[in-house]
């Protein structure tokens, strides 16, 4: 129904019609999509997004009913290729499955069976088509080549452990495209790999839909993927589809208060924390099964009124086939901007941490692999470092030698308050302990799920401070308040929590031994963009109150804008570069920088320079010689990169890189770059 | 398109429950998921008959099982349903209070075990390396040697008793739930709360007992049934070999021993029938132990 003109005469290759769906918990069927309508025409790329929960997979796995035994689908049409998937035998399902439809999920390790070798996988798919032995095998290295594996009969001789996270995922999509089907369902294909590995399988994506005209259905939480990948985008919310169009029209122009919501929370447009507080949507995504109001977003609109409530509604037609269900579509702007940021940030210059030839060598069967290697490091008081660079790169390790979870080797020095502290954290002092803390990636993990909230905080404010009895209560209940937890979370336990407030149970936690320094470690990756933001926007508050300083790691470059004062690069247990934000993001940037910086796929479109760092991370058992970048390097030079280690260049007095290419050089070159970039586009 | 709303829809479900109604209402959930499930219904009652045997033992058997005399080895009959061994008892009466001494000795030996097991395998687990190393070399050193041989001679050597069969039998179980308990340890190990709970200066006992025992509960109930149905079985075979419990107790590898002989003769009854008690008995906590382990891990 909403296929743009140039699709209209040809039939969908997937059309889903007032799709109802519900998984039946003991017995009670609990509504999870409630009327989902969409269509996606042969060769077109089409997104759904939404927060998790909100029904985007069901949706997905649903088209080729690849659904758990309790999900039930109560009504509605599912057609892909004409057909009513709804209606099929399962011996149709089949068919479908192995030629008409494809899925690629998120974790390509699972997708792929462990004991078998990556060729038989392979061959399978297409004997699977009726093609003989031989045959199957010349088809499968020719798909293997495809999806621009290099050496595609060494990568069959191997097993899935073998390859990286990145190859795999590529010999899943080489195996999705066996069949060259009408439909190709991507669940969060890039989810798990790094922004680097990111770029390349979506450009490959990209490229492979063109030859094959697939429809695409791709579903991902990041924003910035579906804008760069899809032609049309629908946005999701509790088992409905609340507005659809045109993915450039959508993200410019959102016509429903929870898509406002959804853009307004990312950290857009390189706005930081000194500008503004970041948008969050209030309230949760409503459980599964509950009955809803007339308009889903209701109780978490802040435009919605009584008309809202009493009735459904209406779909407007913005313009071609940009569609929103919304009462409001007028009242769009009264959603109010977050404040302006007034709050005093100035920092003292005073030195919280200083690390000095900091190393760290693991020894694994007599071979010495250096993970950090002569980090020069300084924090100051309330100062935001974020560390940013690939999985591999030594980011964590230099967190846990910080915090003495890994002694530092011989010679290392990290000093607090000009004090030099023990390698290990047990040969820490308690303040000492207290004043370093981390917030930890998963929330999950990161609580004893058998312990009430209480129990956690009060045990830490214990061991860290001292404090006893109603003293250490008192001091709970500050934290808890500041954290915006009331007394009724304090005794819950962490799996009766939403994820974000056992991430803010966490923060606590950090902060109960009021901290000089947090280390957050990707604290916000495992959440939703909405609750992201008020995370961040938390986390922005208590520095500026506590004057705390943070090591932010992240590999989501916009969070790190919003949140860093200054910003490393690290690249094999180097610091490549290190400056400020503003320096980092406006250049000149490190080579490996600059390869970081484009690889990220906007939400805001802006067309970065195309640079692809191709291979993997280099084993930090075996570096490079010369400049550990070098064989990845797109600025290489030979007999120079390759034998001398770089020097340390100031750019200026805070900004400094490892790189052999002089500065105005490198000007230069990057200059030309993002003047190709411009004119390509135009 | 319609949704139906309900006229209390506009309320957004309670976001927290009471603490204590929901530790409850979990607990309940878990008994009623077990409850659902056909093999722990079978189990629990084979498992219920045999306990009401063992507690009230000679007060609800037949005949007295050890003083009441009958004609010898009479066939089963309607007044004897089991029949009678050489010595004339009733063998119905004999197996009914056999229960007594298998369900006292499996199930402490059993709890033993686990014990022992969960703590070594806490600080196996928990300290890795040298430690493991020691403890671990040792465990599987218990292992490799046959089972009953080890058991016969601890039993030959340091005399029969009560205590001595269930010391026995602890130390036989200790390696295998070592094992088990460890690599739940390692797992639970990794995850950060462990790393965390070390950045705020707990001691490793702390750690080992506060903060993870709770958290591998699952792991050691499902082993601890397991255990018991094992335990079952090597009582039985202790006794039969004379190591475990002593005549003239009605004890079930006690009463196999003594009449296995007589079954060529054509005397299968005294054999047959404690034979299918140690079966029963053994299967109940097996079953019992299968559906414990799916509602744990699900």
């Amino acid at each position: 129904m909403t296929a743009q003109p140039s699709f209209e005469p040809i039939q969908p290759a997937l059309e889903v019609k007032d799709l109802h769906l519900a998984y039946n918990v003991r017995g009670i069927p609990r509504a999870v999509l409630r009327g989902v309508d969409f269509s996606v025409a042969p060769g077109e790329a089409y997104g759904l997004v939404g927060e998790s929960g909100c029904g985007k997979s069901t949706t997905a796995y649903a088209a080729v009913r690849y659904l758990p035994s309790n999900g039930v689908i109560t009504g509605g049409q599912i057609n892909v290729g004409g057909e009513d998937v709804t209606k099929m035998s399962t011996s149709d399902i089949r068919t479908l499955r192995t030629k008409h439809a494809s899925m690629v999920y998120q974790d390509p390790s699972g997708a792929l069976n462990p004991t078998l070798k990556i060729g038989r996988q392979v061959v399978e798919c297409f004997t699977v088509l009726g093609h003989d032995k031989e045959k199957a095998r010349q088809l499968a290295r020719k798909a293997l080549d495809e999806v621009r594996i290099a050496d595609p009969d060494r990568v069959m001789d191997r097993y899935p452990h073998q390859l990286s996270g990145g190859m795999q995922q590529r010999v899943v999509i080489a195996m999705a495209l066996a069949s060259d089907p009408e439909l190709l369902i991507l669940d969060e294909p890039t989810t798990g790999l790094d922004a680097t590995v990111e770029a390349e399988v979506l450009d490959l994506i990209r490229a492979l839909r063109n030859d094959h005209r697939s429809a695409v259905l791709l579903i991902a939480h990041n924003l910035g993927v579906i804008r760069t990948m899809c032609d049309r985008v629908g946005v999701m919310y509790a088992g409905k589809i609340v507005e659809e169009g045109n993915a450039v029209q959508v993200f410019e122009d959102p016509q429903h208060p929870y898509t406002v919501g959804l853009l307004r929370s990312l950290p857009r447009h390189g706005v930081r924390k000194t500008e503004r507080a970041l948008f969050s949507i209030p309230g949760t995504l409503p459980q599964i099964g509950t009955p809803l109001p007339t308009c889903v977003f209701v109780d978490r609109c802040v435009i919605a009124d009584d008309l809202c409530r009493t009735e459904e509604p209406p779909v407007v037609d913005v313009r071609d086939g940009h569609f929103t269900r919304c009462h409001h579509v007028d009242r769009l702007d009264e959603i109010p901007e977050p404040p302006a940021d007034d709050s005093d940030r100035t920092l003292d210059g005073r030195i919280v941490i200083k690390l000095h030839q900091v190393s760290k060598t693991f020894k694994q069967q007599r071979h010495e692999v250096p993970a950090l290697v002569g980090i020069d490091m300084r924090l100051e008081n309330g100062e935001t470092l974020g560390l940013v660079g690939e999985s591999g790169s030594g980011k964590s390790t230099l967190a846990k030698a910080i915090l003495g979870i890994h002694a530092p080797d011989e010679g290392s020095t990290i000093s607090l308050d000009d004090e030099a502290l023990a390698g290990l954290s047990s040969a820490r002092s308690a303040a000492e302990m207290g004043a370093m803390q981390i917030v930890f990636q998963n929330p999950d993990s990161a609580l004893n799920k058998m312990w009430t909230v209480r129990r956690i905080l009060k045990r830490t404010v214990t061991k860290l401070t001292g404090l006893s009895g109603k003293a250490a209560d008192e001091k709970v209940e500050t934290l808890a308040a500041a954290l915006r937890l009331t007394p009724r979370h304090l005794d819950m336990r962490p799996r009766q929590l939403s994820g974000g407030l056992k991430q803010r149970v966490a923060i606590a936690r950090a902060f109960a031994g009021d901290p000089r320094v947090v280390v957050c470690d990707e604290p916000t990756s495992a959440l939703d963009v909405s609750v992201q933001a008020a995370i961040l926007n938390l986390l922005a508050d208590l520095q500026t109150q506590e004057k705390t300083s943070y090591l932010f790691i992240s590999h989501d470059l916009g969070v790190v804008r919003y949140l860093a004062d200054r910003i490393a690069v690290m690249y094999l247990g180097r610091f490549m570069e290190v400056g400020t934000t503003d320096q980092i993001f406006n250049g000149p940037h490190h080579p490996y920088t600059e390869a970081l910086l484009s690889a990220v796929p906007s939400v805001d479109g802006s067309t970065a320079v195309r640079i692809r760092l191709h291979g993997e991370i280099p084993s930090p058992a075996n570096p490079p010689s010369g400049c550990v970048f070098h064989t990845r390097c797109h600025r290489f030079i030979e007999g120079v990169c390759d034998v001398t280690e770089p020097p340390i260049v100031y750019v200026e007095d805070n900004h400094r890189m490892s790189c052999h290419i002089p500065l105005d050089e490198l000007r230069r070159l990057q200059a030309m770059d993002e003047g190709t970039a411009a004119q390509a586009e135009t | 398109m319609t949704i139906e709303t309900p006229p209390e829809s506009g309320a957004a479900q309670p976001e927290v429950i009471d603490m204590r109604s929901e530790k409850k209402q979990a607990r309940r959930e878990r008994l009623r998921l077990l409850l659902r499930r056909p093999s722990f219904i079978i189990g629990s009652v084979i498992l219920l008959f045999w306990v009401v045997c063992a507690v009230f033992g000679s007060a609800i058997t037949p005949y007295h099982p050890l003083s009441d005399f009958d004609v010898s080895s009479q066939r089963p009959n309607a007044a004897h349903w089991f029949g009678t061994d050489v010595l004339g008892r009733d063998v119905l009466s004999r197996v009914m209070a056999g229960a007594r001494d298998v369900l006292v000795l499996a199930p402490l030996a059993a709890v033993l075990a686990i014990i022992t097991g969960t703590v070594l395998g806490l600080v196996t687990g928990y300290f890795r390396g040298a430690v493991d190393e020691i403890i671990g070399r040792f465990i599987e050193a218990i292992l490799s040697l046959p089972a009953v041989l080890l058991a016969l001679l601890v039993v030959v050597a340091v005399g029969n008793s009560r205590p001595v069969v269930i010391g026995t039998i602890a130390v036989l179980f200790t390696p295998v739930v070592t094992r088990t308990i460890r690599t739940a340890v390692i797992t639970e190990s990794r995850l950060d709360y462990v790393e965390s709970a070390r950045l705020r200066g707990e001691g490793a006992t702390f750690i080992m007992f506060r903060e993870i025992l709770p958290n591998i509960t699952g792991v050691i109930i499902v082993e601890l049934t397991v255990r018991i149905a094992y335990a079952v079985f090597t009582v039985a075979t202790l006794s039969f070999l004379g190591a475990g419990i002593q005549p003239p107790a009605p004890d079930w590898g006690l009463a196999i021993a003594d009449n296995y002989g007589l079954i060529q003769a054509g005397q299968w009854w005294p054999t047959l029938f404690p034979a299918l008690a140690i079966a029963s008995l053994v299967i109940a906590a097996n079953l019992i132990a299968d559906s414990i382990e799916s509602v744990v891990s699900s």
